[in-house]
């Protein structure tokens, strides 16, 4: 067991790390201009002198990328304009043009992506499961039927147009107005700032996991096991949320997963429309002002995250799933 | 003299014998089970009628499509109502199944009724422990602490034979064989001592020493607890080896019913021959095999009069094309008072001596 | 006798088809860095066997004996990992895709589903055409003519040739299965299961009409089933196989009246037999106790001792080979004999 836990984190820090090579590779080594790219229009010679030496970028390849790798472990320091900048480990870069290192700038958004990407698939799993056991438990009354279709609507609206919706009609009327304060701060103002956008991520995909949840159940509720429970004499109600939940349910926590790790990295439409300062939007401004140390920063802590919860889905799905413990 | 012992220990296949009680315990009369689909309704059950005595065994045997699963599952109510039509009635030790709420069905499935599957792979759930399934049922019917129903699992593991019960009790289906995997399954169906046992094709996916092995253990735990078992199969075998009567089933009716000896030994209705003819049998002179022609008939449009006359080879005999245009009663045709069969032959035991028998292995 | 195909080597005096020492052991993955590969499944492990033209050999056994496998590997879909499977005196079992087209054609393989095993997307015509053009066996222009012939000979109405297989019946799919093996024109036919789907009326349909093909066609089979009554009524011969090895082989008649290996013994006398309620004495019971072991760790020496009363010493540590041990039987066991007094009685 020990064993399968150490091989499945050994093949992701693996995955994690020849990302990191290849995206430095296609960032700061390609036979493209990194100086000129990131010293942007107003570059003087001497700035673009201090960022290639910052970036040791007429070093050989791979002392590079071990420089960069060193940074992570251990930090290290950027002498830009005759001061030096620490740069605490995990240093992931410093964007010359922020003027700031890129784990710091990271650290401030990555709260507002989480509590926005968390809290909607708080609402859309909640609701998209109990609206799909629903459906699937009274399979073709009405009920199902516009469980269903409102689902069908829902998704084939684009996400964005929902969004802007959302942004232009509901915030201030209905919804207080997105803004993100720290949970710590004041959980209250934390909620209600972030409440638009949770609802609107939230329902979104909810359509989706009604009908995951829909499709899944159904078939459980089908499986023999549900007849022999049902054979028992328990209730109809135990049978469902105990026997046919329990099945039905494994396969959309997957899904939900790989959703998040998918928002995680993907939250540019909800941060922008509404104004939450997150890594979407980090990622986004960092593109607009070609600032490749933000972009490699974010690309990392991306696959990381991806990484991650795949890790975490295996792990969790053998808590789930007696059978495949031991693998 | 030693023949006269040998008979009262043991009957013809040298199993002890079981004391049957006088009344029936489960009580089916006049059962239609129908299905309405798109393509029409299915006709699954259709006017089937027995009765059930305590610490008997009665086989209910047929091919795919005769109904025989679907009855049972009616007896145990487990048809979903919202797309079943059910009507006649079933009484389990008096109380009327059909019509009762799904609450007060609760109080007969499980405790006065239980059911074994075919399938014990999938007829368990794959995310809870064997302990866990069988204490379910248990606490459900009994006011008891988690711990006494884990004892209670514990003793009915061993009891069914599963070796080492305390540690198989935490295990789950997965880590069991299929034949220990059928052995829990009884052990869950009897955890709350059911006086009637529906066991649906228990050792069809089972291999044959298994089957065996089953077979034996089902066999002595009616024979402890006394109750009455409903064993569905399609496997005359198993039915020469298991049963006091068979219900042969055709077409979601009984076309035979009687005790085993008698149903076997001399049948009266042709499909129950062409079964007899068509089982390539181990023991004997192998001989060719007389397979009936055809097809069993659609659910969705059953012939008119006898359901088996499109396949019966014997319909010619009977005068004024009566198979074709009027169903037969499930009738006693001979003298013997203690069976019945469901044909228009005037006088099918001869036709049985005369023709069918030489045919048989 | 039929010409030589082109492509297949004959030959002469040598048996249709011989399995000599034959083994599948599937590599299972193992926990990685540590164990790769360490585990084997040995499914089949020294089957050796011969099939003579026309002949019929059954081979029975439990789940997991390895008679499914041995019939993929006698039809080439797996290939094994030792020994030597030669058909009409040539070693097929390690040949290339390319070599082995002329066999594939002489040895054909019936499944036991007959749901899953025709493309739901083809009309009978087309299945079965497929199987005639796949091996050149009429030209374009008669091809219609030929796939109504065959399905004529397995009894389904020719003119069903533009049906799709889900309008057909579960017995009239597993005939169109046999007229696809059939349109090769085959000199074995390996029916792994063929009637196990079926319902007592319909399997006994087409078991009698193997039996009528078989008789007419000379065509062999090795014939596949867990029934023992099944094998009994179709085979001349048949082979007991326990955890991947053959542990009898006999004909038929010495094999069910006077099996010697104690496995034979308890399999017979666990079929539930309809005979008791005509009169037939009740079988003495050998009841085996417990499952059969695990194929990737069997037993040392005799694979049946952890199971069997007679075992002794010797039985864990040499393996038996088979033996005859009466005419035509063939036994794999040290302690060998006749069986007790009333199972012959009861299956005489």
């Amino acid at each position: 067991m020990l064993l399968y836990f150490l091989r499945r984190a050994a093949s992701a820090i693996s995955v994690i790390f020849a990302t990191l090579v290849a995206s430095y590779a296609l960032f700061l080594l390609a036979p493209t201009d990194p100086v000129g790219t990131i010293c942007g229009p107003k570059c003087t010679p001497d700035r673009a002198a201090d960022i290639s030496a910052a970036l040791h970028l007429e070093d050989p390849a791979l002392q590079q990328i071990g420089v960069y790798l060193k940074g992570i472990v251990a930090g290290r320091e950027y002498e830009i304009g005759g001061t030096v900048r620490e740069c605490d480990a995990p240093c992931l870069g410093y964007s010359f043009a922020l003027g700031r290192p890129v784990t710091e700038l990271i650290a401030d958004a990555l709260p507002v992506t989480l509590s926005i990407v968390l809290g909607g698939a708080v609402v859309y799993f909640s609701v998209g499961v109990l609206v799909g056991t629903l459906a699937a438990r009274h399979r073709g009354t009405t009920l199902d039927r516009v469980a269903v279709g409102s689902s069908l609507t829902i998704n084939s609206v684009p996400y964005f147009i929902v969004v802007l919706l959302v942004a232009l009609y509901a915030t201030n009327v209905v919804l207080p107005a997105a803004q993100y304060t720290s949970l710590l701060e004041n959980p209250l103002a934390w909620a209600s700032g972030l409440l638009a956008a949770w609802i609107t991520l939230g329902l979104t995909n909810a359509a989706s996991y009604t009908r995951y949840s829909r499709a899944s159940m159904i078939e459980s509720l089908g499986q023999d096991y549900v007849r022999t429970a049902r054979s028992k004499g328990i209730s109809e109600r135990r049978v469902v949320y105990r026997h046919g939940v329990r099945a039905g349910l494994t396969p959309v926590v997957t899904i939900v997963g790989l959703d998040i790790a998918y928002q995680l990295t993907n939250t540019l439409f909800t941060e922008s429309i509404f104004g939450l300062p997150g890594l979407g939007r980090l990622t986004l401004n960092a593109f607009n002002t070609y600032d490749l140390p933000v972009l490699l920063g974010s690309v990392l802590v991306g696959s990381t995250v991806l990484v991650t919860m795949n890790l975490i889905i295996d792990i969790l799905y053998t808590f789930l799933d007696p059978r495949v413990r031991l693998a | 003299m030693d023949q006269t012992t040998q008979e009262a220990q043991t009957d013809f296949r040298g199993r002890r014998p079981r004391v049957p009680g006088e009344e029936a315990y489960l009580e089916v009369t006049d059962l239609q089970v129908r299905f309405p689909t798109a393509d029409g309704v299915v006709q699954a059950v259709d006017g089937l009628t027995y009765s059930l005595p305590l610490g008997r065994t009665l086989a209910i045997v047929g091919e795919s499509g005769s109904g025989k699963s679907v009855s049972s599952m009616a007896v145990m109510g487990l048809h979903d109502r919202k797309s079943t039509f059910m009507s006649g009635s079933i009484k389990i030790g008096g109380r009327e199944i059909i019509g009762m709420s799904e609450q007060e069905l609760n109080t007969v499935r499980g405790v006065e009724a239980a059911m074994i599957f075919q399938d014990p792979q999938s007829s368990m759930h794959p995310y809870f422990t064997v302990g866990d399934q069988i204490m379910e049922s248990y606490r459900q019917h009994n006011k008891v602490s988690k711990k006494a129903a884990k004892t209670r699992a514990v003793e009915m593991l061993d009891r069914v034979g599963i070796p080492n019960p305390q540690r198989r009790v935490d295990q789950y289906p997965h880590e069991f064989s299929g034949g220990m995997r059928q052995r829990a399954m009884i052990a869950m169906a009897l955890v709350n001592d059911p006086k009637l046992l529906i066991a649906d094709e228990p050792t069809t996916a089972l291999d044959v020493t298994v089957q065996a092995q089953i077979l034996d253990l089902i066999a002595d735990l009616q024979r402890d607890f006394g109750s009455a078992v409903v064993f569905i199969t399609h496997d005359l075998g198993v039915v020469a080896e298991i049963a006091d009567d068979i219900l042969v089933m055709y077409a979601g009716n009984a076309v035979e019913h009687g005790p085993v000896e008698k149903i076997l030994g001399t049948p009266l209705h042709p499909y129950a021959w062409g079964l007899l003819e068509s089982i390539p049998a181990v023991s004997g002179t192998p001989g060719p095999l007389h397979p009936i022609p055809g097809a069993p008939p659609s659910l969705l449009a059953m012939p008119s009069g006898c359901a088996f006359h499109p396949r019966c080879e014997f319909r010619e005999r009977v005068p004024g094309d009566m198979c074709r245009t009027l169903r037969p009663e499930l009738i006693a045709r001979t003298a013997d008072t203690g069976r019945a069969s469901r044909c228009h032959l005037k006088d099918p035991d001869r036709v049985f001596e005369t023709e069918v028998l030489p045919r048989l292995p | 006798m039929t010409p030589s195909v082109k492509g297949v080597r004959k030959v002469e005096g040598a048996p249709l088809l011989e399995l000599d020492d034959v083994k599948m052991h599937f590599s299972i993955k193992g926990d990685g860095l540590l164990s790769r590969g360490a585990k084997k499944v040995q499914a089949v492990d020294g089957v050796s066997f011969t099939l003579k033209e026309g002949e019929t050999l059954g081979l029975v056994g439990e789940s997991g004996c390895g008679k499914s496998t041995t019939a993929r590997l006698i039809t080439r879909l797996l290939e094994p990992t030792g020994g030597q499977i030669r058909f009409q005196g040539v070693d097929i079992a390690h040949m290339k895709e390319r070599q082995l087209r002329p066999y594939r054609r002489e040895i054909q393989l019936i499944f036991q589903d007959p749901y899953s095993s025709l493309n739901p997307r083809h009309t009978v015509g087309t299945i079965i055409g497929t199987a005639l053009r796949t091996h050149d066996m009429v030209p374009k222009t008669g091809e219609l003519k030929r796939v109504q012939e065959l399905l004529e000979m397995v009894g389904l109405n020719p003119e069903h040739y533009n049906r799709y297989p889900h309008e057909f019946s579960g017995g009239q799919r597993q005939r169109i299965g046999i007229a696809r093996a059939l349109a090769a024109r085959p000199k074995v036919i390996v029916a792994d299961e063929p009637v196990s789907a079926l319902d007592v009326s319909i399997q006994a349909q087409v078991m009698n009409l193997l039996e009528n093909l078989r008789s007419e066609l000379g065509i062999a089979f090795v014939f596949i089933a867990h029934d023992l009554g099944v094998v009994r009524h179709f085979c001349d011969r048949v082979a007991v196989m326990y955890l991947g090895r053959v542990v009898e082989e006999g004909g038929r008649d010495a094999l069910y009246q006077q099996p010697h290996h104690p496995y034979t013994q308890a399999l017979l006398s666990a079929v539930p037999d309809i005979g008791v309620v005509r009169g037939v004495p009740p079988k003495t019971r050998i009841r085996l106790q417990g499952d059969v072991p695990s194929p990737v760790d069997p037993p040392s020496g005799c694979r049946f001792r952890t199971r069997c009363w007679k075992a002794q010493d010797i039985c864990a540590t040499q393996d038996p080979a088979l033996f005859d041990t009466a005419p035509t039987l063939h036994t794999a066991c040290h302690f060998a004999e006749p069986p007790a007094e009333s199972i012959v009685a009861a299956v005489n």
